[in-house]
């Protein structure tokens, strides 16, 4: 499903009367079936985003289009939003509270019209595709897990649901690293199959190798958006260097430093052993 | 030694069924910076919390400071010696803005009233969030928090300080700056452990736990550690970037004389590499 943003703003009011404007004038559009990162410091906006898309709040100005409809239009039914877009928050483990982990993965399928035989199926899919033994987590209390399996199993409540769109705010944060790999390579197939996708992260290898268009917000503001790739480029050519550069692209500055310099195109880890291995083996210069 | 444990194992079911810590050994020293790495699940959290007595010794011996962590009436002690900023900001905070947060802790252990202030404000500069000082903690982005939870904790100026995933929430430059904090802390004399998913922070530390279900793997240098790719491997762990590329270059029949552990060392090892072709 396609997604439209036009002039969004947002401030929260704070008790004193002070305003945090959270966004400020963000347009950009999103086509169905993308696959968009979402990348900004600590506080520039990206989780009040999300709240918007999810229509859990209501932008001070501006419009958000859901399927050509906008979402903050008198008479527009916001159930329907609850269906198609599926949000995991950033601290996900607050939202588990049933008694055992199957029963908090199959809450959101209660309206769903599935059978109970399908609820269980959907429920060990969902279970098993974030990486657990399904016959030895189900009847497991959510509150006896550990940080980085409270996630997987928020994470696993969200997928059950199949949304067509599914927002991501920072879902590897806490994830060991096959955890980390895992779920993006399940969240880049489900992508494949038609979901459209946006996922906040600071994990810049993980923006830069699943992600197929990137937005960056900085103070509320979007300051760049386009393809991944080129972003991560123009981004290595900003002022302030270190924001928004992957591992890959950090080494390949420092080796531009001591006059070795790579392809400007470096942004992943593979793009980088294939440089170094065309520069070490005679096949560069040499 | 400031923390010696032997044979720890621990339980969270009633039963005892399933171990959630299995003779676990540990050894850490005053003023060492001590990583723990190890895949979700493999008991980082619940053996740090052991340290302070949020977690009561089952089985084993654990002298923390030459305290025995199973003496009740020195909980408190631990507590205090021991400061720990946990994986999910959001648990710890009790007050509705944030000055208080920090101050709360500071009177909890009776701090005197007129050194508050001045604590309070020294502990957001530390983690630069000195504009935060009225601002309620649930009205803080991500990054914030986990931020001010931090300040929380140094405000208390622990002697043994505990990080359990603190970088988590952070973006690049916010992990580097809590990174250095850490650091900052060590040097000055403090003892550091230190729990991540990023493998790139446990580089500079003085030794790397190596957990895996339950148990200790391996206990060394970062180096003997990080490097060794049957051990990360056994760990369920991805070894830093430059070990990686070092092994992948190999494979492609290019051959750097060391495997470096830093992107430094990379480059330098690149640099020795080019200059001879
Ligand atoms: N409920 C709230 N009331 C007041 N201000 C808020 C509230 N929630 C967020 N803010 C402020 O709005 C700004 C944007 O917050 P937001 O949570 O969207 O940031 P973020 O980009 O998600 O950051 P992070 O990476 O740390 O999660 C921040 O300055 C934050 O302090
Ligand atoms: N409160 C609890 N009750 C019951 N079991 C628990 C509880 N907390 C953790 N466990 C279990 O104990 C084991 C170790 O958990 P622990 O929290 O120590 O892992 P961890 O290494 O910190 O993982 P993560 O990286 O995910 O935070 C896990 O199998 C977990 O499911
Ligand atoms: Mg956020
Ligand atoms: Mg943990």
């Amino acid at each position: 499903m396609a997604i439209k943003i036009e002039n969004l703003s947002y401030s929260y009011l704070q008790p004193f009367g002070e305003k945090v404007e959270a966004l400020k004038n963000v347009s950009c559009s999103i086509a169905d079936g993308d696959f968009v990162g979402i990348m900004g410091h600590t506080g520039c906006g990206k989780t009040t985003l999300l709240q918007l898309l999810a229509g859990l709040r209501a932008p001070t100005s501006g419009q958000i289009y859901v399927n050509g409809e906008e979402i903050n239009a008198k008479g527009y039914d916001k159930s329907s939003l609850r269906q198609t877009v599926g949000v995991v928050f950033q601290n996900p483990e607050y939202q588990l509270f049933a008694t055992t982990v199957e029963k908090d993965v199959a809450f959101g399928l209660k309206h769903s019209g599935l059978s109970r035989q399908e609820v269980t199926a959907r429920v060990q899919w969902a279970l098993e595709t974030m990486g657990f033994d399904f016959a030895k987590i189900r009847s497991q209390s959510p509150l006896a897990l550990s940080g980085g399996e409270k996630r997987r199993v928020a994470i696993a409540g969200v997928l059950a649901r199949k949304p067509e769109i599914l927002l991501f705010d920072e879902p590897i944060a806490g994830l060991d690293p096959y955890g980390r790999e895992n779920f993006l390579r399940f969240v880049g197939e489900i992508n494949q199959a038609g979901t459209t996708v946006l996922m906040v992260s600071h994990n810049m290898e993980a923006l830069a190798e699943y992600t197929k268009h990137l937005l960056v917000l900085e103070q509320g503001r979007l300051i760049d958006s386009g393809p991944t790739r080129e972003v991560f480029v123009r981004l290595k050519q900003r002022k302030n260097g270190a924001f928004g550069q992957t591992k890959a692209q950090k080494i390949a500055t420092l080796l531009a430093e001591v006059k070795l310099p790579l392809s400007s195109g470096v942004v992943t880890y593979a793009d980088l052993l294939s440089a170094l291995k065309q520069e070490l083996t005679g096949g560069g210069r040499g | 030694m400031l923390i010696a444990g032997n044979n720890i194992s621990f339980s969270y079911d009633f039963d005892g069924s399933s171990l959630a810590l299995q003779n676990v050994d540990i050894r850490i020293e005053q003023g060492e910076f001590v990583a723990i790495l190890g895949c979700n699940g493999s008991g980082k959290s619940t053996l740090v919390k052991h340290f302070n007595a949020l977690l009561q010794l089952q089985q084993g011996e654990l002298r923390v400071a030459q305290i025995d962590a199973r003496n009740e009436k020195d909980i408190w002690y631990l507590r205090r010696l021991c400061g720990m900023v946990f994986q999910n900001p959001d648990q710890q905070f009790v007050s509705s803005v944030v000055e208080e947060e920090i101050a709360f802790g500071l009177e909890n252990y009776e701090t005197p009233r007129d050194e508050i202030p001045n604590r309070i404000q020294a502990a957001l500069a530390l983690v630069e969030m000195s504009g935060y000082a009225k601002r309620a903690p649930n009205t803080l982005s991500g990054g914030e928090k986990q931020r001010i939870a931090l300040a929380g904790v140094l405000a208390l100026e622990p002697e043994i300080i505990i990080f359990d995933e603190v970088t988590a929430m952070l973006d690049p430059n916010g992990r580097q700056e809590v990174v250095e904090i850490m650091h900052k802390l060590h040097g000055a004399g403090k003892t550091i452990i230190a729990i991540t998913h990023y493998v790139e922070e446990a580089v500079a530390a003085d030794k790397v736990i190596l957990m895996h279900k339950g148990r200790v793997l391996a206990c060394g240098g970062p180096r003997a550690i990080l490097s060794d790719l049957d051990l990360m491997r056994e760990a369920e762990l991805i070894p830093p970037l430059p070990v990686r590329l070092y092994h992948d270059l190999r494979q492609a029949g290019v051959h750097l004389r060391h495997c470096p552990l830093t992107d430094e060392e990379l480059v330098e090892e690149i640099w020795q590499l080019r200059s001879k072709i």
